[in-house]
């Protein structure tokens, strides 16, 4: 699943940094809070064994061996965090150094395996471990199911950014200029190597991995070890999450404000018209030149004229029917949609904390 | 011992040498005196890179190849043996997009050029531009990333990363995680050959799997322990969480003479691969 150099278009490369980016911003700062001075070491050396992880030969049913990459395993003993880094770090030295994967290409593979790959185990992890004791059997096939699933919803994404590369980067002859296979051939291509080969060598490291610290060293499993992280966590200074996170808050709140900026803009958002938009001439003379050219259809396409009903958003055009300014609207539709996101997060969080804690109390 | 469980273990086994290997020739060959070898790494970063990002953005077959022939002539230059080249790059990149766009060349439609004679399938001509833009721009991006790793000795490369403004901390840990590599390369060898060596009967493919879970959990439990002693080996040292890496690149005449050079060739490409 390592994307190499020339797959993928530099500008799809250039988005999937900037969508990485965050993620890492944010999994160092939670990281170093945690750890403090032993985020070097720890870092460092479980870097360095998910790089070695994914050289290992799994036997597999049918006579078969496959490589695994350890998202499941790594997440489940170092935290969704600490792994989206760790296998980050490895990534970039198997790119640099082993050829694995491209270096245009490495925040689209960070992306699709460190990061999706580890909130996904992590997801599916705690929701099938639930509260169970540390050595249970449900633990381990949580853990087996987290790889599995983390390494096919890595696939997914991986598979779909191929996919869309033919649909939108083509030459003068209309020869694909990178990844040549569009969707409908990508997705299943992926996928099918993924649900079967991968997926089960990850399937078998996540749950063997597990299954052998359950014997071995179940203090490991719990979720504020990673090897005596907890420790560390209580010489940190206690800084809470939203303090640490105060320069975001304050770019946030300049963003909103910054909203109305789209009122500047000439032009139609291309794609986003609405069904009066087409019997408007005004609108349609604006459709026509921000399509090279090319006349809209003479009625509204049905299926827009019928979906369109179906759906009322309560801030038609970003404004507020009871805000007559059409700025002050843009600032309120934003502070709306964004507090409507954190309020989604902080339920997640929320919600997901809450077996954490109690796994943890219930530790031997 | 069977010849499934000799596979699955002599095949890590040579997973881990092949690894070592790779970088124990990497270091031999940065340590000859050519041109790539001159330059000081920072340079090379900044010199080579735009040059892989060109070759993913042009549009120009010509352009594309004619980038890799710069790629070939800089291997010659650096006194890189094109027999390295191919087996490492050239052979493994063709191989795996070379199998990769085949289907291309019939699924993508166009102008028909070619009907294979007994499966009746057509090769159009936009297939073949989108196989050769996929393939040549991997081996040509691949041999530039290849180039430079093979003429800095690594640890000197981690550092030079400094120079696209990427964190002290980030590239202290990337050092780290390179060194360490090594010792769990090892580790992990060691672990299968002393489980190989206590091999005698027949083992079946699920205690096979067993054997290289297993030795996954160890190494991650060493991992983890290691990871303590390394702390605490720092801590006694004096470190205090603060890091710092030694600049101790110099730029040279050399440095100043090529770097324009190769931004001149990477704005040629870029404008005439449009």
């Amino acid at each position: 699943m390592h994307i190499p150099d020339g797959y993928l278009s530099p500008s799809t490369c250039a988005v999937l940094y900037g969508a990485a980016t965050p993620f890492w911003y944010s999994a160092f700062a939670r990281v170093k809070r945690l750890l403090n001075t032993r985020l070097v070491p720890l870092l460092a050396v479980s870097s360095a064994f998910s790089f070695v992880i994914m050289m290992f030969n799994v036997p597999l049913p049918g006579g078969t061996t496959g490589h695994a990459v350890g998202v499941g395993a790594a997440t489940v003993v170092l935290g969704p965090w600490a792994s989206m880094l760790s296998l980050s770090i490895a990534l970039l030295i198997q790119a640099l150094f082993f050829g694995d994967g491209g270096i245009t290409t490495l925040g689209a593979n960070c992306f699709n395996m460190a990061i999706v790959g580890s909130l996904i185990a992590h997801l599916v992890y705690r929701v099938v471990a639930g509260t169970t004791a540390l050595t249970s059997l449900r633990r381990m096939v949580a853990a087996a199911l987290a790889g599995y699933a983390a390494i096919n919803a890595s696939a997914m994404v991986a598979a779909c950014e191929l996919g869309i590369q033919p649909l939108l980067f083509k030459d003068a002859s209309g020869a694909p200029l990178y990844a040549p296979y569009s969707l409908h051939v990508a997705v299943p291509a992926m996928m099918i190597g993924h649900l079967t080969l991968a997926g089960l060598a990850e399937l078998f490291v996540s749950g063997g991995v597990v299954a052998y610290l359950e014997r071995t060293n179940p203090a490991l499993l719990s979720p504020s070890s990673s090897g005596g992280m907890d420790k560390t966590a209580q010489e940190s200074p206690s800084r809470s999450g939203w303090g640490l996170a105060a320069p975001l808050w304050i770019r946030l709140a300049l963003l909103m404000l910054l909203t109305p900026l789209g009122i500047l803009a000439a032009g139609t958002a291309w794609g986003e018209w609405s069904v009066r938009d087409f019997s408007s001439p005004e609108m349609r003379q604006k459709i026509q030149s921000a399509s090279g050219d090319v006349a809209p259809p003479a009625h509204e396409p049905q299926g827009l004229e019928r979906l369109s009903s179906l759906w009322s958003a309560p801030f038609p055009q970003y404004a507020p029917p009871f805000v007559r300014q059409p700025a002050f609207g843009y600032v309120m539709s934003a502070i709306f949609g964004s507090g409507l996101i954190l309020g989604i997060f902080l339920l997640m969080g929320w919600v997901f904390s809450g077996p954490g804690d109690a796994a943890t109390k219930g530790s031997p | 011992m069977s010849a499934k469980s000799r596979g699955m273990v002599e095949r890590s086994l040579s997973s881990f040498v092949g690894a070592l290997e790779h970088a124990f020739a990497a270091e031999e060959l940065a340590k000859k005196k050519g041109l790539l070898q001159k330059l000081d790494p920072r340079v090379k970063i900044v010199a080579i890179l735009p040059l892989i990002l060109i070759a993913a953005l042009a549009r120009e077959l010509r352009v594309i190849a004619l980038l890799f022939a710069l790629a070939v002539a800089l291997a010659l230059l650096s006194r890189v043996p094109l027999g390295t080249l191919a087996k490492r790059v050239w052979l493994a990149a063709l191989t795996f997009t070379g199998f990769i766009s085949v289907p291309a060349l019939f699924l993508t439609p166009g102008r028909a050029i070619y009907s294979v004679p007994v499966l009746g399938w057509t090769v159009t001509a936009q297939g073949v531009r989108t196989a050769l833009y996929l393939v040549m721009r991997a081996e040509t991006a691949a041999t530039f990333s290849v180039l430079v790793v093979l003429s800095t000795p690594w640890g000197n490369l981690l550092k030079a990363l400094r120079v696209l403004q990427l964190p002290t901390v980030l590239v202290v840990i990337l050092g780290m995680t390179y060194r360490y590599i090594f010792l769990l390369l090892r580790t992990a060898h060691d672990m299968f050959e002393s489980r190989k060596s206590r091999m005698v009967g027949k083992l079946g493919s699920r205690e096979l799997r067993r054997v290289a879970t297993a030795s996954a959990g160890v190494l991650m439990s060493k991992t983890l322990q290691l990871s303590g002693d390394v702390y605490l080996a720092m801590r006694s040292r004096g470190f205090r969480g603060e890091v710092y890496v030694l600049d101790e690149f110099r730029t040279g005449w050399f440095d100043w003479v090529m770097l324009p050079l190769f931004t001149a060739i990477a704005g040629l490409a870029f404008w005439f691969g449009r």
